[in-house]
């Protein structure tokens, strides 16, 4: 990724997801897994970085202790939706992304690499 | 000394306690106890009595537990007292006493109506009872009960178990009468008529009519209104037996029972009475904990004691029917001065009302009709200063803040006079969860309704519980099956709310959704259920290592017709997907992309072909070897039955995949033996397997029945898949499911031949529910835009297929590649020598 300042990119209407569920949407060239909980918007990366597979967005939402949660469909690791962190791999996390909705549409800006 | 005779008229509820209580107290063995009982079947647990229709057996009900010092003699009905000469007499012999205890209960009432001794017409009070009706339902359509108070509305849910449109006819204007008021009735109203049961209230039913086969056919109200029903529960109140009483010349109640007084003694100082059949300064009381307190009273009396029977506590709550309804104490505000505060919320229709002393501090009792969360910390606060503020008692959360709040000397079990002191003296004293509380102190272990106290006791002394699923709930999947089955919940929302906490999880979702499914709620993908659902079973398909997935059409017992084989072929080549034979006698097509999934499953399903559901836990396949068909040493036709059988249970979804075979011989070329049920020919029919798998910890299945008919094969089957699927554990084979049942196989074959638990009927009635409502799950997305709708590789850029998912070749097909795992891939070694160069 090139080090500009990137802007919001609109990716569906809020109507779209399904809360807990997840989608994969394209901002930029990078697939990011899109949620949408009973109360809020989560973006992270689509990549899985166990497994290398972009399967992120197929996973079951759901929450660990006060946490919102993604668990990898592949080998099940869960991931805390608002950090990337693996709550299961100690070092493991991936890349989460702002997200928010405006007039009824899902926007997302990249964040770049801590 | 010598010692005592003692005779108990009766072995229900609480003449068994009371025999009990004696045991427990007479030290000195002073009294030798003969108790007489006219039902054929020892005591039980009457109050629990509806749950059988919920898949509980009768013995589980049982509250007997054989005493060397009791004698105990069932189907003996006492027909007389002689007082003068203290022996009591039954049909067959005559028992002399020193003391004679009545505990005879109550009969149900039945009104004089005209055709109200038609067959068809049934009481609810006895296990004979419930038999008769679970045998008439069979086949009947629409059933009616005559009473709408808390055992009229429980016999209507179990109609409704029975799969009876049910009505029920109250004459009061409201249900419930004597527990809930006027608003809480309408409320109750409305959420029992959401579950599909009819009310008609403040009418009178006037006449029974048979139809043309002499059975009831129709009930006649008194507004000229008329229900059809070909069952009929009368419900419509109970009488004391105080028949032997009065013969004997005691007196009675004003309105019936035996009269005691607070010694639990009638005018004879010789004879007690205990229970419903008792009234205690003249009033009778028809719920158990009265009388299991006489009954603690009166065995106190008899070794030497002063107890008196309290104030009877009348707590009630409504069990099974799905509704929330409770009352206690002093429900219809009737002590002088007392204040209600009562609390409607019309969204989440939740009805409270609490009544208080004239200064507000003391609670008196209250009613709660559609969230009873409350119930058990309120209950156990009668009488006592209110522990939080009224509205902080009510709202959702208040139940969660009580018990622990409350003074030791607080009753937590009313039902069996158990205090938080004597819970947590049994907490400190090693018990270490509920059964283990429930078996030290009995509290618990009547109405159920304490049980959440015990639970938070257990939790604020910090004592480690068995674990539940996941940190979402608490249950077992077992218990959650039971949950969403009794009380009809259908949403993965609505469960959590209620019966655990959080968003929810990977365990817990998948489970629901299985559930959800074996309970036949729709398609897999509407609604919330799509959120509950792993991604194969979202997508209806197996994901693989690289994000792409795989599509396994079914192939009935591996028999496939040519033209089937090539389309098979031709949609492999048209999409490039690697192809490969299954073990289960299948073809499995690999590396879809998601987008793909819908196109493939059009071409597959135009030609014949639906889901194999090789992405569920749910039946796979049944594999059959060619059997007598072809093979020269086959005895029946093994192609055939596996094909009924694997398009009976196909779509069945379980708590873990279902493998199973047909070999056409004993040479046994299926391999039948290696899976979860396994069927061998004979000569004279087929021999079943139980409980066999591959995988990592390879198992052969259990012979469990010889030379059956396919009729009465698929019979077993049927029970078998169902039993493990209401009771096994979340991902639980059936081998370790059949192993870590109590007495196994044999237990099994008890459960599910001598339908010892009476679960059969219900099990048949499932099976044919998932028969008959089998539809393809890829037709049903291929129909639908909005589950096809899922079907897209990124939400934004619909086109745009995933750039991850890449492809090398290998041995002429396509496979993964650009994985680390393939990239760093060697070549299988062929055990020849490298050749250096
Ligand atoms: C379906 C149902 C649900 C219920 N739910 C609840 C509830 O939720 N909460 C609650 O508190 N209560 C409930 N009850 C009421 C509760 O079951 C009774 O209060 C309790 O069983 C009373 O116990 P008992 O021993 O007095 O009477 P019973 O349990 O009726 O026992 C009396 C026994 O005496 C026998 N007998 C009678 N006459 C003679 C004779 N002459 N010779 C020999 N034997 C005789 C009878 O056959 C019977 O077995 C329910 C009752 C039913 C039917
Ligand atoms: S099991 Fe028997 S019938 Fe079936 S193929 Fe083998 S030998 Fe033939
Ligand atoms: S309150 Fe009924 S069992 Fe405890």
């Amino acid at each position: 990724m090139t080090g500009q300042p990137r802007g919001w990119t609109v990716v569906c209407p809020l109507t779209r997801l399904d809360p807990g569920r997840g989608v994969a949407a394209l901002v930029d060239g990078v697939q990011v897994a899109l949620f949408r909980t009973a109360a809020d918007l989560f973006a992270i990366d689509n990549r899985d970085p166990v497994t290398d597979a972009y399967v992120l967005s197929r996973g079951i939402v759901g929450s660990r202790g006060g946490a919102p949660t993604v668990a990898s469909p592949l080998h099940k690791q869960t991931y805390d939706l608002r950090t990337g962190d693996c709550l299961d791999l100690p070092g493991v996390a991936v890349r989460w992304h702002e997200v928010r909705c405006r007039a009824g549409l899902v926007e997302v800006r990249l964040r770049k690499e801590a | 000394m010598r010692k005592g005779r003692l005779v108990v008229i009766g072995n229900g509820m609480v003449g068994q306690r009371f025999v009990d209580a004696l045991r427990a107290r007479d030290s000195d063995d002073r009294w030798r106890v003969t108790v007489l009982g006219e039902e054929p079947q020892p005591a039980y647990d009457r109050v629990r009595l509806s749950a059988l229709f919920d898949g509980v057996g009768a013995a589980e009900l049982n509250l007997h537990t054989p005493d060397p010092r009791v004698r105990l003699r069932l189907g003996a009905a006492v027909t007389a007292i002689d007082r003068t000469r203290r022996v009591v007499t039954t049909t067959a012999d005559e028992h002399p006493y020193d003391a004679l205890v009545l505990a005879t209960g109550s009969y149900p009432f039945v009104p004089p109506i005209d055709g109200i001794g038609l067959p068809g017409v049934f009481t609810y009070r006895t296990l004979d009872d419930l038999a008769a009706i679970r045998a008439h339902a069979r086949g009947r359509r629409r059933g009616a009960v005559i009473g709408g108070g808390l055992l009229g509305l429980e016999a209507a849910n179990a109609l409704r178990l029975l799969g009876l449109a049910t009505s029920v006819v109250e004459f009061a204007p409201r249900l419930m009468p004597v527990q809930v008021d006027t608003a809480g009735g309408a409320l109750l109203r409305r959420y029992v008529e959401e579950l599909g049961v009819a009310c008609r209230l403040g009418v009178a039913t006037s006449a029974l009519h048979p139809g043309p086969d002499g059975v009831v056919a129709q009930l006649e109200l008194a507004d000229g209104g008329r229900v059809d029903a070909d069952l009929v529960v009368v419900a419509a109140g109970i009488r004391p037996r105080d028949e032997l009483a009065r013969a004997a010349g005691l007196p009675l109640g004003s309105r019936g029972g035996v009269l005691v007084d607070r010694a639990g003694r009638t005018a004879d100082e010789r004879i007690w009475a205990v229970g419903e059949c008792a009234a205690v300064d003249g009033t009778c009381h028809g719920l158990v904990a009265p009388g299991y307190a006489m009954a603690e009273t009166v065995a106190d009396r008899l070794v030497g004691g002063a107890a008196t029977v309290p104030d009877a506590d009348t707590a009630t709550k409504l069990k099974l029917l799905g509704v929330d309804v409770a009352s206690f104490g002093d429900a219809h505000g009737t002590t002088p001065g007392c204040l209600d505060v009562t609390f409607t919320d019309p969204a989440t229709r939740v009805y409270a009302k609490l009544v208080l002393s004239d200064d507000a501090q003391t609670l008196l009792g209250g009613v709660l009709v559609g969230d009873a969360d409350a119930y058990p910390t309120l209950r156990a606060s009668v009488g006592q200063a209110l522990p939080a503020a009224p509205l902080a008692l009510l709202a959702p959360a208040g139940a969660g803040t009580g018990v622990a709040a409350l003074p030791g000397s607080t009753q937590v079990c009313s039902c069996n006079a158990v205090t938080r002191a004597d819970l947590d003296a049994a907490i400190a004293g090693g018990a270490a969860d509920v059964p283990a509380l429930k078996a030290g102190t009995r509290a618990g272990t009547s109405c159920g309704s304490c049980v959440p106290m015990l639970r938070q006791l257990l939790d604020a002394a910090g004592v480690g519980q068995p674990r539940g699923l996941c940190e979402h709930f608490e249950v077992s999947r077992q218990e959650l099956f039971d949950l969403i089955r009794v009380r009809g919940i259908r949403t993965f929302s609505s469960l959590i709310a209620e019966h655990g906490r959080g968003d929810g999880c990977d365990i817990c979702k998948p489970v629901v959704a299985s559930i959800l499914a074996s309970l036949g709620t729709g398609h897999l993908l509407d609604g919330e259920q799509a959120s509950l659902q792993d991604t194969n079973d979202h997508f209806l398909a197996n994901l693989q290592r690289d994000g792409s997935y795989s599509v396994v059409p079914r192939i009935p017992g591996g028999e496939i017709t040519p033209e089937k084989l090539i389309v098979l072929g031709e949609v492999a080549r048209d999409f490039a997907l690697y192809t490969k034979i299954t073990g289960a006698q299948r073809i499995d097509l690999l590396g879809a992309r998601v987008e793909q999934l819908p196109q493939i499953w059009r071409r597959l399903v135009n030609a014949g072909f639906e889901s194999g559901h090789a992405y569920g836990k749910a039946l796979r396949t049944v594999k059959s070897c060619v059997g007598s068909t072809w093979c020269r040493y086959g005895v029946q036709d093994s192609v055939g039955l596996a094909i009924v059988l694997e398009l009976r249970y196909r779509g069945l979804r379980a708590p873990h995949k279902i493998k199973a075979a047909v070999s056409g011989c004993a040479r046994e070329c299926a391999e039948a033996r290696g899976k979860d049920f396994g069927i061998i020919a004979t000569d004279a029919g087929w021999n079943l397997y139980l409980g066999g798998n591959g995988g990592f910890r390879p198992r052969h299945a259990d012979l469990f029945a010889t030379d059956l008919t396919t009729e009465a094969l698929v019979r077993l089957v049927d029970r078998f898949l169902m039993y493990y699927i209401r009771t096994a554990d979340r991902l639980q084979r059936t081998a370790a499911w059949i192993e870590a049942m109590d007495g196994g196989l044999e237990h099994l074959s008890a459960v599910i031949v001598d339908d010892s638990l009476g679960l059969c009927a219900e099990l048949d009635a499932a099976m044919a529910r998932h028969v008959g409502s089998y539809s393809d799950e890829w037709r049903d997305v291929l129909e639908d835009p909005a589950r096809l709708s899922r079907f897209t590789s990124f939400v934004n850029a619909p086109e745009v297929p995933d750039p991850s998912i890449r492809f090398t070749e290998e041995r002429g097909q396509r496979v993964p590649a650009g994985t680390r795992e393939t990239e760093n891939r060697q070549p299988v070694g062929l055990g020849t020598p490298r050749v250096r160069r």
